[in-house]
């Protein structure tokens, strides 16, 4: 009986593209361009962010809700709904780190026409951290005390304990401001029994949602009360999901069927067939996901009864840095780019690469790949191939080491390439690759997870969850080290522990300032990298399509994708 | 007639891909691992008929040695749940008392969802046997062992069907009455006169080994990603298919190309074993 399905398809996308005809009829303005046909393969399932973790239920919601201040392209924060970001300097941060006050805009409204008011943004706090509510963002709101309004456009949010970084809360479209009225009868265990107010949210933003059909798709009109008068250029927004990566691309970049195409994590070569008619283009966007090598300084298990060992041996050759500096050197990242990533890629000599601020300069050049002096380390740190069989040694100990990683083809190829280049300075590499719902599990029971380690060298992806990596940074403190007594819980998989590491860690969580902060980010990556405790490889980018007739988009890593939406509009002919 | 044309069909096909897997990689003298990195993704040439793979590889080399390996575990595995399926089904065909458990256990293994199962084994065991036989025996075991054991139940059941049935015959009565061990029985009265299904069998266990271990490595659970089999080239070549067919196709006719003959040799043995 697939007959009915497609019937009733064909009859949403008729019902949506009606009102596309009539509003590209009309002139002016706001909303001159007709419709804007968005394909997230991924369907959204909710319009409502705090009931979902989801990058594609954030990305829908963001074209009608909106946070205080978002983060543009390069990871800066932008004043949103306010006036300014507050500061130390602007007196918007309290000299004891303990408050932040925001001030909103004059003059704003909801899309129904109302005013918003500071008494919102307490609501939207309270929505979020009411017991029971199932809200996905509450680790933004841990440590937020109270919010106090003392005027109606004026909200201090006051924190238990002193806040370097301040901007967790209302900074990014994972946590907008929700219009008190409509989410009024929806606080605790009834937030998510609000199906009406959940899938069509009364935002801010230039959009607001006209029908929603979960896991399929949802129109939007353009909001009548939207505080720019010429935006948006849209009247309306159809945005359809279902199908893969490949078809989404193929609409936007073959067909022409849709604008824009969402997270094309697609073969390079692939992706380049596709855009060379010319018909869209490819954008990328880069934020902090890096594509690393990390080093097993432990003797890695490869029975669990050894690990029943009171503390794990040093392993003799990882724990040397030469042997981890010539491992590195003889790689060659532009090469591995070329081949894995394409355009979705850049090479990176930094494991915290991005906010430009944050990425440090002391690493530039590493990416040469030099086996000539990889071989000459090796051979000075006393590493030599006596026996003539290729490869080297040391004391009896031979440079043989296991690598793994997750199943996926750029992966593999990665290890392929990796083994060849170690070949040849004399390392002899045994290859595993591990299905990634395992590699990636969080069972601490079973032994190929990420965190278990047990190889000599792993490959995976990781990165800072928004522009402030403090958090992201900590994970490499020795008491992140991953092991039997914690359950194997911890990013430091690699376990590299240095108390220099550590003290500079606890100078970052008291120290204020984007600058202050940012150097000693840079310090810490630097440690890191220089160190090669983990290499890193890849700058992972998000990578999407639109159709080259549309302008104005800004391709974010950082925010929504569609954070600037308002400003997009169609090529005059 | 028309068995008469069959077996050299299905064995000449066999024979062909054989000699093309063993014989094939000492006279292509490529290597099947030798990265050209300023040759990716190569046009097929004299040099190299079927082009070059993404890192530079020669992708007939790559295919004539994954043939090996895939083959090899065809042929293992399919001996192996041969052996257990015979031995299973002859003990339940002859033995009143051991047939109704013998007969639960093939169904519990039956209703146990293969890959699932698989994924499991190699989890457990994949680092013990790679420590004990080295990493690539270790795998090949592992894999072997896997798919031998968890595809002897449709051999033990046709078996036991076939050897009931054999039991009824009067020689059989015969034999007993003249003082036959079991043992002398089943080689010289009950075997030979299964041996038609068994060989049928066998064929169809070899050719599903060979698809259940390119299902293994398709989901990356087989062989290392530096040994080629015909399963991994497929699940490589398979992101590329609309530029590169070649990369999936020709590891995925000779899988099939395999599984026919096999199963034409099958078919050629039950005609001559049983004549009708």
């Amino acid at each position: 009986m697939p007959v009915r399905p497609i019937a009733a398809a064909l009859a949403l996308c008729l019902s949506f593209t009606a009102p596309a005809a009539d509003a590209s009829e009309t002139s002016g303005a706001r909303g001159r361009d007709g419709q804007l046909r968005l394909y997230y393969w991924q369907a959204p399932s909710t319009l409502n962010p705090y009931l979902s973790g989801g990058v594609k239920d954030v990305e829908a919601a963001s074209l009608i809700v909106e946070p205080l201040a978002r983060l543009d392209p390069d990871g800066q924060m932008v004043p949103w709904l306010v006036q300014s970001i507050p500061t130390l300097e602007n007196g918007g941060v309290a000299p004891d780190l303990r408050s932040i006050t925001w001030r909103l805009k004059p003059g704003l409204t909801w899309s129904d026409g109302s005013p918003v008011t500071s008494a919102d943004i307490r609501f939207t706090l309270e929505y979020c951290t009411a017991p029971g509510s199932g809200c996905a963002q509450q680790a933004k709101f841990r440590d937020v005390a109270a919010v106090d309004t003392p005027g109606p456009l004026t909200a201090v949010l006051r924190f238990d304990s002193p806040k370097p970084h301040p901007y967790g809360p209302f900074v990014g479209p994972q946590t907008p401001l929700l219009q008190a009225a409509q989410f009024a009868e929806c606080i605790g265990p009834r937030a998510a029994s609000c199906t009406a107010a959940n899938f069509a949210p009364i935002g801010t933003g230039p959009f607001r949602a006209v029908q929603f059909r979960p896991g399929d798709a949802a129109l939007f009109e353009m909001n009548p009360h939207y505080r720019v008068d010429d935006q948006p250029a849209f009247a309306s927004v159809l945005l359809k999901g279902g199908g893969n990566a490949n078809s989404a691309a193929r609409t936007v970049l073959e067909t022409g069927e849709f604008d824009y195409a969402w997270n094309l994590q697609l073969s390079p070569d692939v992706l380049a067939a596709m855009a060379a008619s010319g018909k869209g283009r490819v954008v990328t966007a880069f934020s902090t996901l890096v594509e690393r090598l990390a080093f097993n300084l432990r003797e890695p298990a490869p029975t669990p009864s050894t690990l029943r060992q009171a503390a794990p041996l040093p392993h003799p050759a990882m724990s040397d840095p030469d042997v981890r500096r010539a491992l590195a050197m003889a790689l060659d990242r532009e090469l591995m780019v070329e081949i894995g990533y394409g355009a979705a890629g850049r090479v990176t000599c930094n494991i915290l690469p991005g906010p430009r601020i944050y990425a440090s300069r002391e690493n530039d050049g590493c990416a040469a790949q030099d086996i000539a002096r990889a071989q000459a380390i090796l051979q000075n740190a006393g590493w030599t191939d006596d026996n003539g069989d290729g490869v080297r040694e040391r004391q009896g100990k031979q440079l043989r080491f296991v690598f793994q990683t997750s199943t996926n083809a750029v992966r593999q190829d990665f290890q392929l390439l990796a083994k060849e280049w170690w070949r040849q300075i004399g390392v002899q590499t045994e290859l595993r690759n591990i299905d990634a719902s395992v590699f990636f599990s969080s069972d601490a029971s079973s032994p190929d997870t990420l965190q278990r380690f047990g190889a000599h060298i792993q490959m995976y992806a990781g990165a800072s969850d928004g522009p402030d990596p403090e958090a992201y940074l900590s994970g490499w403190a020795c008491k992140n080290i991953p092991d039997r007594d914690n359950g194997w819980q911890g990013q430091n998989v690699g376990a590299w522990c240095d108390p220099a590491y550590d003290r500079l860690l606890d100078k970052l969580a008291v120290t204020a300032g984007l600058e202050e902060r940012a150097e000693l980010a840079r310090t810490l990556n630097d440690m890191l990298v220089q160190n090669h405790v983990v290499v890193p490889l890849v700058d992972r980018a998000r990578i999407s399509a639109h159709s080259a007739a549309l302008e104005g988009v800004r391709m974010n890593a950082w925010d929504s994708e569609l954070w600037n939406v308002a400003e997009w509009h169609r090529m005059a002919q | 007639m028309r068995s008469a044309r069959r077996p050299a069909l299905g064995a000449m096909l066999l024979a062909l891909i054989l000699a093309a897997v063993l014989i094939g990689p000492a006279v292509w003298s490529a290597a099947p691992g030798a990265m050209d990195l300023g040759a990716r993704n190569a046009a097929p040439d004299w040099a190299h008929p079927l082009g070059r793979d993404q890192l530079g590889r020669d992708f007939l080399a790559r295919l004539l040695t994954g043939g090996r390996i895939s083959l090899a575990v065809a042929a293992a595995a399919a001996l192996m749940g041969t052996v257990i399926g015979a031995a299973v089904g002859a003990a339940a065909g002859m033995s009143r008392r051991l047939d109704a458990p013998l007969m639960w256990l093939t169904d519990i293994f039956l209703c146990v969802p293969l890959l699932p199962l698989l994924l499991i084994a190699a989890t457990l065991f994949r680092a013990p046997l790679a420590a004990a036989l080295g990493p690539q025996m270790g795998v090949f075991a592992l894999v072997t062992v896997a798919i031998g054991a968890s595809s002897w139940m449709g051999t033990a059941r046709i078996l036991r069907a076939e050897v009931r049935s054999v039991m009824q015959r009067d020689f059989i009565a015969a034999a007993r009455l003249a003082g036959r061990r079991p043992a002398g029985m089943i080689a010289h009265h009950v075997l030979p006169n299964v041996a038609a299904s068994l060989s049928v069998s066998a064929s169809l266990a070899a050719a599903s080994a060979i698809l259940t271990e390119s299902a293994l490595s398709f989901l990356g659970l087989g062989f290392p990603p530096d040994l080629p089999t015909w399963g991994r080239l497929i699940f490589e070549g398979t992101p590329q298919l609309g530029q590169y067919p070649g990369r999936a196709l020709w590891p995925g006719a000779l899988i099939t190309l395999s599984a026919v003959g096999i199963m034409a040799l099958g078919d050629t043995l039950r005609d001559l074993a049983g004549p009708k």
